[in-house]
């Protein structure tokens, strides 16, 4: 179930290198599963920003983005106090009753916000949470104490070696011989395949990113095809179990 | 002083409709994703989404690019097939939706036309076959660009139904007008106009077509002015009635398109950024008229001569 509605900017600041962090204070009922995502109004396009919910209470949304074009841009001048328009509730979100005993979430870039609520959600159900983040730099850095503060375990990779393992994701999981018996992930289309060849039989989730129109499976814009038959990735995904995936 | 009671009702060929308004095809899906905004009833009626013989995927993604006022998508009529729209989505649609349907159909072939609109017809008050997706190759486009071809898609299809037949045509043409009267000739209960304009974006920094297929249909608010100067010229040439279609994203807007000469009004792109709109357009229509002096909204149709 989704639902649009006007929400109040608490605060909205720069936590890295082109990435900023928006507090939203609105109605969150319909936000119901980590993974899901927002779309948001911006004035002058025609065009909603869908965004992914990073965290989210009874009284707000965080989330985080990357300025990336002109909405987004736009988005990281707005002010505290500032009203937006948004579409809240979207898309599937990951499954935790499928989690395992010992989880292992991966977040590359602007894939690492979905996995904090995922992260705190499967921690207050007991489970062990492993995560590995992957970034260019150090200055793109951002959320690593955050997630240390969650009592998880966190490892860092950055493709130039300026911070923890030099190299990708699945170089941090190699190099620290991680044990885990279920996956979830959430980054750019490469580090997803890598991973998926990476974890061999344990399954996983894993959550896409594809251009979108309307961001409530009206358009057909963002379909793919799945080993479970055609998806919309804004409303029957972003989430995929790793079993249906085709590449 | 009394309020004055405003009318808002239209009739396309005999098919009773509320109020002038028309969810369009592709931007509604069957409803399902609209139920949880609002209720659609309160529509005039909807198009569902393009239907064809057999399942499509549609074209590679990306295929969506933001316009300044619009957008372009190159889907390529994606669709689960004939057949489970009438085993599933008709039946679902019905638990939810009860006021009139417009069947929309595209084929291949005239074979695929007719085959698709016979298989339709029990369940569409209106069938508006689509001649002009700009999306598929060797498809749609071929006949809705040629006078005798759109006719014989027209012809081909009456053959098969009794239900009011609309061909919904495309604006990426010289001479509309032509193809319309065609259409008309050949026993079209009506018309749709228009269809997406075709058009391109390129990302610069990568140097490629934004959309995998390069080209795509063209919609939104920047299309309005000339839907409503294609309306107007159909209008003025033909006598059977037109579904409104293009960049229609106010009450305004739909008074606009119904004085230029339709009966009644589509609303497409406009859902996809705001799945309210069809609600919001309905619900300001009464104070638009009154605002404007109109008691009766179908005494305005085709008054711009």
């Amino acid at each position: 179930m989704y639902k649009q509605g006007i929400y109040k900017i608490v605060s909205n600041s720069r936590i890295a290198k082109s990435v900023y962090k928006m507090v939203l204070e609105g109605d969150t009922q319909y936000v119901t599963a980590p993974g899901q995502f927002v779309n948001i109004e911006l004035e002058g396009k025609f065009l909603r920003r869908p965004i992914s919910v990073c965290d989210y209470d009874e009284r707000a949304i965080t989330i985080i983005y990357k300025v990336v074009g002109a909405g987004t841009e736009q988005m990281s001048h707005m002010a505290e106090g500032e009203e937006l328009d948004v579409l809240t509730g979207l898309g599937n979100g990951f499954d935790t009753s499928k989690a395992g005993e010992r989880n292992l979430l991966v977040g590359g870039g602007v894939g690492v916000p979905p996995m904090y609520n995922l992260a705190k959600t499967l921690k207050a159900a007991g489970r062990q949470v492993s995560v590995v983040m992957g970034f260019n730099a150090e200055d793109e850095i951002f959320y690593a104490e955050e997630f240390k503060a969650l009592g998880v375990d966190v490892y860092v990779a950055t493709a130039d070696g300026s911070v923890g393992t030099k190299g990708f994701v699945t170089d941090v999981i190699r190099e620290k011989a991680l044990q885990y018996d279920y996956f979830f992930t959430c980054g750019p289309l490469p580090m997803l395949k890598a991973l998926y060849d990476a974890t061999g039989e344990i399954g996983g989730q894993l959550s896409f990113e594809e251009r979108m129109g309307c961001g409530f499976g009206a358009c057909m814009g963002c379909s793919c095809q799945t080993k479970y038959g055609t998806k919309r990735i804004c409303k029957d995904g972003p989430v995929l179990l790793k079993e249906e995936v085709i590449w | 002083m009394a309020e004055r009671v405003t009318d808002t009702r239209v009739v396309l060929s005999g098919v009773e409709l509320d109020n002038p308004v028309i969810a369009a095809s592709g931007t509604f899906v069957y409803g399902e994703e609209f139920k949880d905004f609002y209720d659609i009833n309160i529509l005039g009626a909807f198009s569902f989404k393009g239907t064809t013989r057999e399942p499509r995927f549609g074209n590679p993604t990306p295929r969506i690019a933001e316009c300044e006022s619009g957008m372009i998508n190159a889907v390529g009529l994606q669709n689960p097939g004939v057949d489970a729209v009438i085993e599933h989505e008709i039946p679902n649609m019905r638990k939810f939706y009860h006021k009139p349907i417009v069947a929309n159909v595209s084929g291949f072939s005239l074979d695929d036309y007719a085959y698709t609109c016979e298989r339709l017809d029990p369940y569409a008050d209106i069938l508006e076959v689509n001649v002009s997706c700009p999306n598929v190759r060797h498809g749609g486009m071929s006949f809705g660009t040629q006078p005798e071809s759109a006719a014989e898609v027209t012809r081909a299809v009456k053959a098969v139904t009794t239900k009011p037949v609309y061909i919904k045509l495309s604006p990426n043409v010289t001479d509309i007008v032509s193809i319309a009267k065609a259409c008309e000739e050949a026993g079209a209960d009506g018309l749709c106009l228009i269809n997406t304009l075709l058009g391109m974006r390129i990302d610069v920094a990568r140097r490629r077509p934004v959309i995998a297929n390069k080209m795509g249909g063209f919609s939104g608010r920047a299309i309005f002015p000339v839907a409503v100067r294609m309306v107007w010229q159909v209008a003025q040439a033909c006598r059977i009635p037109i579904m409104g279609c293009g960049g229609v994203a106010t009450a305004t807007d739909v008074i606009e398109m119904m004085m230029a000469g339709a009966t009644a009004v589509q609303v497409g792109a406009e859902n996809l950024r705001n799945p309210y709109a069809c609600k919001e357009i309905i619900e300001a229509l009464p104070a638009e008229m009154e605002r404007l002096g109109i008691d009766r909204l179908s005494d305005t149709i085709g008054i711009v001569k």
